[in-house]
């Protein structure tokens, strides 16, 4: 079957398109994109061709989440490969990077070939697994990356299970970058945090909450910067979440190394100020921050120090959030709110919206060499249409994913996807859309 | 006025006019203590069940006498949350408790905004004996009523407190009570033991004992734990005492009629030298006690619709 997607504004960044186009999808494949005669053929190929009239509506490459948890294998009440994948296409993604921090942790070539085994069965996004850069993800010997590697992995990171050894991170950089394997550090440094469930300062006093200084994040922002200049290698910075990190990104930057960096939506949406209630679903790490903080955020996506906007799907059992606040799990369901709150930098002028998409689709596929994020013809047909004036309120309980731990359940949100395409196929389509 | 809270978990919520029919309230009560016959029937076929998470004879003791006097039917609960899998006692407990419909459920917790979440879980009323290092809003009100006796007042006074602000609930609620009073809060504490940006609470910081209480009305000194210097937040409780411990030499800043106050239990010669807390002049640590009872049966009182 053919697809042709008619009438939308096409945003490309990859190949700096933003117009009114046309695109046909042949076989799994981008086969033409334009404005050119195959728009007025539309009825020549009648039956055998699906013809979407998309007017109003926006195509852009599959948007691509480059930090996902899937809780598969371990955690199959919290999420599932499946479940996940599901979440990600009604979220608008055709693809996603999960963290290896399952149970076991995806530290071996079986754990890799698992997740991927699950993926396939599910047959709705694409799924890249992540492996542990340290076995167990305990901080000590490094994984096989090579075999890792063969086996499917995009990267390797200890997300959750911050790298606290110097020289172990050195000799990852090292040895990943010889395996074009990029490194995602969750920069936490775990002394500074020891204790804190919220960040340091006027909320967490008054509130009697340890306190997580921003300083755990820099320290370790800047350290890993550093030993990546000095090995010359790159170095990507998961869910930036303080001016101070956004600052020596932006310098790093500056001084030409590459380091990449992300941010994730509750890091330029909500801040410290709004856990005076001890809402469970507030806790996340690293913790919400302060105003500035997110206005640096806001500064730091706009300049382009922030490459890359990752949900950080972190989905949890109604048991695991509804506890004191100090026993909560850390973590937020991000995969079907992450596009519209995103959205919200674009309709607040702070993001255009090719440099939006490039955020969410160009940018991680670059940062994870990964052979998507463009929908350029021969590419393959990963495909999302965002409704950009649809309104619509967030209810956890539609939730695809088994994560309901939302703390934006209510929020009036005004942006869609209203269909993923992966490899050619609708994988997501809103229900009033009636394809 | 006719107190309408359901429940009792911090100082931060209450209005001046709710501080003040609180005090007045237990002030009538404090009568009922001195009697021979120290019991009146007014919560008679209430249920308290005191719910405590951590350990603590002194404040579970006071609200059981409280509910006692009032003729309430107490009951104490100890609870490990060492023992069980975290948290899901307190909402197991809480379900369980509701079916068993008290009136009024004291709880005492080490962690923060425990008291809140079960607020939310239960339509009965709550009363927070403390959470983790949050608030203490009975001690700060039994601390205001002591203030009150002693003084005759607490706006325009100056209350020096000085310890281990970072972990104190005593603290927290006492500045807010305090300060909603119009007293003049002043802090001291090793600067690792005072938490940032604690002066946005509209208090004066120091980390010099002296700086602080000088001409003080009110010396409020805190508990030290001891298992603290392992978290390496002060290098010795010799250095700690040589320098944060209230001794008839620095009390002589402080205005000659302060009072010198104290949660307990006390570490002597770590935070009050013994001489100061031993002597009439000064301490008023047992005036504490005794309105801490008074205090409690004030709160069961108006939160079972006294009031009304
Ligand atoms: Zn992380």
């Amino acid at each position: 079957m053919k697809l042709l997607l008619t009438g939308a504004r096409v945003i490309d960044p990859a190949q700096k398109i933003d117009a009114k186009m046309d695109v046909l999808v042949e076989n799994g494949k981008i086969a033409k994109i334009g404005t050119g005669p195959f728009s007025t053929a539309k009825t020549k190929d009648a039956g055998k061709i699906k013809i979407i009239d998309l007017t109003d509506m926006i195509i852009c490459p599959g948007l691509i989440d480059m930090h996902t948890h899937l809780r598969e294998p371990g955690q199959e009440y919290k999420e599932t490969v499946a479940s996940g994948a599901k979440a990600a296409v009604a979220g608008g993604f055709s693809s996603i990077a999960c963290m290896p921090n399952t149970d076991p942790i995806n530290d071996n070539r079986s754990i890799t070939e698992f997740v991927k085994r699950k993926a396939v069965e599910a047959n709705l996004a694409n799924v890249y697994p992540i492996g542990a850069i340290s076995r167990q993800s305990a901080g000590e010997q490094l994984t096989e990356f090579w075999d890792l590697k063969e086996a499917g992995i995009v990267a390797l990171s200890d997300d959750g299970k911050p790298v606290m050894d110097a020289a172990l991170m050195r000799h990852a950089l090292e040895y990943g970058h010889s395996l074009s394997l990029p490194i995602i550090s969750h920069c936490e440094d775990t002394n500074l945090s020891a204790g804190g469930l919220m960040n340091e300062g006027y909320y967490s006093t008054i509130l009697g909450l340890g306190g997580i200084p921003v300083s755990a994040e820099e320290v370790m922002v800047s350290r890993d910067i550093l030993i990546a200049e000095f090995t010359r290698t790159g170095i990507h910075i998961a869910h930036v979440s303080t001016e101070g990190s956004v600052r020596l990104i932006r310098e790093a930057k500056k001084r030409g190394l590459k380091v990449t960096a992300e941010t994730a939506p509750h890091y330029f949406t909500l801040t410290d100020e709004s856990l005076q209630t001890y809402n469970t679903s507030l806790k996340v790490n690293p913790p919400l921050r302060s105003a500035e903080d997110i206005k640096a955020i806001k500064e730091g996506l706009a300049d382009g120090t922030l490459d890359a906007i990752a949900s950080d799907h972190a989905p949890h059992a109604r048991t695991d959030k509804e506890l004191e606040f100090e026993y909560a799990a850390n973590g937020i369901s991000g995969l079907e709110t992450s596009l519209a709150l995103s959205l919200r930098l674009v309709n607040d002028g702070v993001l255009t919206w090719p440099e939006l998409i490039a955020k969410m689709s160009t940018n991680p596929a670059q940062i994870l060499n990964l052979p998507k994020g463009t929908i350029a013809a021969g590419a393959d047909a990963d495909i999302t249409v965002i409704d950009p004036q649809l309104k619509w309120t967030v209810d956890v309980k539609t939730f695809y994913s088994k994560g309901k731990n939302s703390p934006f359940h209510g929020w009036e949100m005004k942006g869609k996807a209203i269909l993923t395409i992966v490899g050619g196929e609708i994988k997501y389509a809103l229900p009033s859309l009636n394809l | 006025m006719k107190f309408t809270r359901k429940d009792i978990l911090g100082i931060k919520d209450l209005s001046v006019d709710e501080i003040n029919l609180i005090l007045e309230t237990a002030e009538s009560f404090l009568e009922i203590s001195t009697r021979e016959i120290k019991k009146v029937p007014t919560l008679r076929g209430k249920t308290v069940i005191n719910l405590f998470f951590e350990a603590s004879t002194r404040t579970r003791t006071s609200f059981e006498i409280a509910g006692k006097r009032l003729s309430a039917d107490t009951i104490n609960i100890s609870a490990s949350t060492s023992s069980v899998v975290k948290g899901e006692t307190l909402i197991d407990t809480a379900r369980n408790l509701e079916a068993m419909n008290p009136d009024v459920i004291v709880i005492r917790h080490s962690a923060a905004g425990a008291p809140h979440l079960l607020a939310t879980l239960v339509k009965q009323s709550i009363i927070n004996a403390g959470d983790g290092a949050h608030e203490h809003p009975t001690q700060a009100l039994l601390d205001m009523m002591t203030i009150k006796e002693k003084k005759g007042r607490i706006a325009g006074l100056k209350v020096a407190i000085i310890g281990d602000i970072t972990h104190s609930r005593v603290a927290r609620s006492n500045i807010y009570g305090l300060s909603k009073m119009g007293a003049n809060v002043v802090l001291a504490g090793p600067a690792t033991m005072l938490p940032r940006d604690i002066e946005q609470m509209g208090v004066q910081v120091h980390t010099k004992l002296e700086d602080a209480i000088i001409d003080a009305d009110v010396v409020m000194m805190l508990r030290i734990q001891l298992e603290r210097q392992k978290q390496n937040i002060f290098p010795s409780l010799r250095e700690y005492s040589q320098h944060y411990c209230l001794n008839s030499r620095n009390i002589k800043l402080a205005r000659k009629d302060a009072i010198v106050m104290h949660p307990g239990p006390i570490n002597r010669g770590v935070e009050i030298s013994p001489d100061i807390a031993d002597d009439p002049a000064y301490s008023v640590i047992l005036d504490q006690v005794n309105k801490g009872v008074a205090v409690r049966m004030a709160l069961l009182y108006l939160l079972t619709g006294g009031s009304e």
